[in-house]
């Protein structure tokens, strides 16, 4: 069973990581979860994103969720902010694409152009 | 939506956006009534009177980014279809308490599913609002406050991913062992 030793461990390493980057600033991870990001899927994104993290042993990226942001005929959309960067929106992110946003973006520093946002479209 | 965790995850995603310091959600199940009740009670802004009766009319909304509010109209449906009903209740500047109720073993209800991934979701939010999950069926439960968590945490905040996996991995836990122990109490 998960205890709360369990949850000092991850305490303790997440603040040592804390101290390695000797800045305040992590690398943001946002999805949006108004209900049409909801039935567009962003639960099951999200849920791959935190996944897909775990699974390269990276503990300290920030994941957080918002509300409806209007865009909803591009939901699920996933929002990337690595420190020092402008940030970059996805659209259409199902948990596939969104293991790949980890990997190239997130862990890589690729930007995924063809995934984009483009309201002109 | 598929699931009840889904229209859980989407009720409480009204709360945050009504600014809740705690949100608490409440699924208290028994096998004897035949009978599934989910309770989300926030302390967020609350809505008039009538605004809380209007809710249940898809085309009302106070969302500026656009001008539909299915979320609440959406659960009632569920609930109506498996045998129960969804009610508001709302006091403005105080918080609202959304009610659902259904019968457990409707052929319509819809299974609970991923609440682990939902409460996870509701968790990493930016505003650190608490939530207080609790799970009974029939004489067993468990819970889980993330205020004790942050207690914890220290100032490592609840929306890092290494923590987020660890509330889910507890849920999961969880939900398998009252769901076998209770499977086991049925077919005993």
């Amino acid at each position: 069973m998960k205890s709360l030793a369990d949850l000092q461990k991850i305490r303790d390493k997440a603040k040592k990581e804390l101290e390695m980057r000797q800045s305040a600033d992590r690398t943001q991870v946002r999805v949006y979860m108004g209900t049409c990001g909801i039935a567009a899927g962003a639960r099951e994104s999200i849920s791959a994103i935190m996944d897909e993290l775990s699974r390269h042993d990276v503990s300290d990226v920030e994941v957080t969720q918002k509300g409806c942001i209007g865009l909803c005929e591009f939901e699920p959309i996933v929002e990337v902010q690595r420190p020092g960067e402008n940030s970059v929106m996805y659209g259409h992110i199902g948990p596939e694409k969104a293991r790949r946003i980890v990997l190239k973006h997130v862990l890589g520093g690729i930007v995924l152009d063809e995934w984009i946002v483009n309201e002109n479209k | 939506m598929k699931e009840l965790s889904l229209h859980i995850l989407d009720v409480a995603e009204n709360s945050l956006r009504a600014n809740a310091s705690l949100v608490q959600i409440l699924i208290v199940e028994s096998t004897k009534d035949d009978s599934l009740k989910i309770v989300i009670i926030d302390d967020g802004c609350g809505m008039t009177k009538e605004y809380a009766k209007e809710i249940l009319n898809p085309f009302v909304t106070e969302r500026k980014t656009r001008k539909v509010g299915m979320g609440i109209p959406l659960f009632a449906d569920t609930a109506k279809a498996a045998g129960g009903e969804l009610k508001i209740e709302s006091y403005l500047g105080k918080g609202t308490t959304v009610e659902v109720f259904m019968r457990r073993n409707h052929i319509d209800r819809p299974p609970l599913g991923d609440i682990a991934s939902t409460l996870t979701g509701i968790i990493c939010n930016e505003d650190e609002t608490d939530v207080y999950f609790m799970h009974k069926i029939d004489e067993l439960e468990y819970y889980l406050d993330t205020r004790e968590i942050r207690e914890t945490m220290g100032d490592i905040p609840l929306c890092t991913n290494s923590v987020l996996n660890w509330i889910k991995e507890f849920i999961k836990e969880n939900e398998t062992k009252i769901g076998e122990e209770i499977e086991n109490e049925i077919s005993s």
